[in-house]
């Protein structure tokens, strides 16, 4: 695959070391172009890239609130319309929080509405902005501050809320799940919302150094582990036609993935054994 | 041509939004308001705007699509009321802080709880703080010139600061009364196309709404209230501009009979139709009353306030609002601003009839206070039984 080599993500922004979220929108922003208009949530990304007087942003960019991308976008794609520019590509990214919390309400309205735009959820399971509190994308037995595992519990006791799956019930052109650490599944999957006419929504795993708890070197190599062990499944839904887009040759057991992570370090065998049922009942379903 | 059209508020509101011709019209239904939506969608239906009309999701949505439409550098209208607009409070703020010139209608409505659907003016009042203009109309004719200015004055390079224009819900938006609709040609003489300084260009790529720490924010607010004082004057001559297109004269406050009153009401909107034909009649029996009417909440006109109401004995403040613990809005920032012996009344809330009758007792409860001049005076409220 060709692999553009201009960056509209520039370097020396704010992030920690190791962060998934700036890796995923540089691959992004390579298969957009120059002829793109981000918007952001509030969050890590907004956070980290526009800090005044500067920013890392090459393309236009606008930020408005946490809760709101799918509006915003929704503004920018209609104004952009009303000027003729058809051609250039609106492209939304948001958090799990802002997506599959306080900005799904946000979000499905622009879904429904059939606006021409693209929505990427660099999701990290967490509010990772405030410090790792729970967000409803957040795994079933992870630690985080507001589900923190005690004598009497074992971190988040609700499996991640299912966002693709949502979207695609929505019934738009083009939904997709990807990873960062599969940058050719993914950039193919933005080159594919990108020529799509109408809403496309991207679910983009990305692992988190802080919050997950493992060393910032190791982005990659976690992402990897939860695509081969079936926690995460690499998809598309194109009108409607759900395609699996990576099988992993063997499936590798959930727990080289959990005990990889500080925050199921705590997890009991018992629980790590719902993890793996579950795992396997849902990749049974999909054949993977 | 100009023509004379007998319409309420609400469609005196959609009429001046057609001619100024946004790009942009992301609005939400909500009564006394929903009319303004229907209008306009119907224009944008029949192809007399050819606008972007958005069916968002919720009024929080419908002014985050606009500051994302006027971010990408277009004019915008979209239009609310109470609840809606108490939605919209956070980004109420952030339309200011991009410095976005949007235009907004408000149908003032009573906020709840209790709910209720009626008129007070408690919705705009309570975003006085948001570094948003706010224009109150006595009349449907003023709400369709407000619009027209607003527009001019929000977009003005000195001021990017938004503008509401306040109607008073169903006394205001649900009756008839005949409005002079300019000419498509006037509008256009008087409003120039929309020029936007910082947008979203692919051309010239620039971040909007970035993350500001303490080295920064303070400017950023300080350089709105320089703008938001400087409206005034911009607001001025705006007025002067429209009458010279349109023949209708207005200022940031309307003095009606004040120079020589020895007692003055002050209120805002739809009252000081009442008030005039109350002081009219008051007036032929020899009584020297006076009406201030405030049209231009924010920026807050304390200069013309004071210049019209210094020479009078005492005034009375007319509140369709309360801040709780310390009374009417107005009436309190009055006082702030000016040494005025003034009282301070609470009337009309959720709804509540204001009679003329009303209004002639509080001219007596103004001019022999029998309480404390600052005292909170409730009109119209019920006696326990």
């Amino acid at each position: 695959m060709d692999i553009p080599e201009k960056e509209f993500l520039a370097p020396g922004h704010r992030a920690c070391a190791g962060c998934g979220a700036t890796i995923g929108v540089r691959l992004a922003l390579k298969m957009l172009g120059e002829n793109t208009v981000a918007v952001s949530a509030t969050g890590c990304l907004e956070v980290i890239t526009t800090p005044y007087p500067e920013t890392s942003w090459k393309i236009p960019w606008i930020h408005v609130a946490f809760e709101n991308a799918g509006a915003v976008a929704s503004g920018v794609e209609k104004a952009l319309k009303a000027q003729g520019k058809d051609d250039v590509t609106v492209v939304a990214f948001a958090g799990d929080g802002g997506t599959a919390d306080i900005g799904l309400q946000s979000l499905s309205g622009a879904m429904e509405r059939g606006h021409n735009l693209i929505y990427i959820c660099y999701d990290n399971e967490a509010y990772m902005n405030t410090g790792v509190q729970r967000s409803g994308a957040t795994p079933y037995g992870a630690s985080t501050t507001t589900s923190p595992h005690g004598k009497e519990s074992f971190g988040e006791n609700k499996p991640k809320k299912n966002i693709p799956m949502i979207m695609a019930a929505h019934g738009v052109p083009y939904v997709a799940t990807a990873s960062i650490s599969y940058p050719e599944d993914f950039m193919k999957k933005v080159q594919k919302a990108k020529e799509i006419e109408g809403p496309a929504y991207i679910h983009l795993h990305q692992p988190c150094t802080t919050g997950w708890g493992y060393d910032p070197s190791k982005t990659i190599e976690l992402g990897r582990l939860a695509v081969e062990t079936g926690s995460w499944l690499l998809y598309e839904i194109e009108e409607g036609e759900f395609k699996i887009t990576y099988r992993p040759l063997e499936r590798k057991p959930v727990n080289v993935y959990l005990e990889a992570q500080k925050r199921f370090k705590h997890l009991a065998d018992e629980e790590k054994e719902k993890i793996q049922n579950y795992v396997d009942q849902v990749c049974a379903e999909l054949k993977i | 041509m100009n023509m004379i059209k007998v319409i309420s508020a609400n469609r005196a509101i959609a009429e001046a939004v057609k001619m100024c011709k946004p790009e942009v019209v992301p609005v939400f239904p909500i009564t006394p308001q929903t009319t303004i939506s229907e209008y306009l969608a119907q224009f944008v239906a029949d192809g007399d705007l050819r606008a972007e009309y958005i069916m968002v999701e919720s009024e929080h949505s419908s002014i985050s699509a606009a500051v994302g439409a006027s971010g990408a550098g277009v004019r915008t209208f979209t239009a609310t009321s109470s609840q809606g607009l108490a939605l919209m409070h956070e980004i109420l703020f952030v339309a200011a802080g991009m410095r976005t010139p949007i235009v907004m209608g408000n149908a003032n409505r009573a906020l709840s709880a209790p709910l209720s659907i009626w008129n007070d003016q408690q919705d705009s009042i309570s975003e006085r703080d948001t570094g948003w203009m706010q224009f109150f109309a006595e009349n449907a004719q003023e709400a369709l010139d407000f619009v027209i200015q607003a527009y001019k004055i929000s977009e003005d390079h000195e001021v990017l600061l938004p503008s509401m224009v306040c109607v008073d819900g169903f006394i205001l938006t649900h009756t008839v009364e005949p409005v002079d609709i300019p000419s498509q040609e006037d509008v256009d003489k008087f409003l120039p196309p929309y020029e936007p300084i910082s947008y979203l260009d692919p051309k010239d790529p620039m971040s909007l709404g970035t993350f500001t720490d303490p080295d920064y924010y303070m400017e950023a607010r300080h350089d709105m209230e320089v703008a938001m004082e400087g409206a005034k004057d911009i607001i001025r001559r705006v007025n002067k501009e429209f009458e010279e297109v349109f023949g209708r004269k207005y200022n940031l406050v309307e003095k009606y009979k004040t120079e020589d009153a020895e007692i003055i009401l002050v209120a805002m909107g739809s009252i000081c139709g009442t008030i005039k034909t109350v002081i009219d009649r008051l007036r032929e029996k020899g009584e020297k009353v006076g009406l201030l009417k405030v049209i231009s909440y924010r920026p807050f006109p304390q200069e013309d306030i004071y210049e019209a109401v210094k020479g009078a004995r005492r005034i009375a403040v007319l509140d369709k609002n309360i801040s709780f613990g310390i009374g009417g809005v107005l009436f309190n920032e009055i006082k702030a601003k000016m040494d005025v012996d003034a009282s301070g009344f609470i009337l009309g809330l959720g709804g509540r009839e204001v009679s003329p009758d009303d209004i002639i007792g509080i001219v007596e409860k103004t001019r022999n206070p029998t309480t404390e001049t600052n005292q909170i005076n409730w009109i119209g409220l019920k006696e326990e039984e």
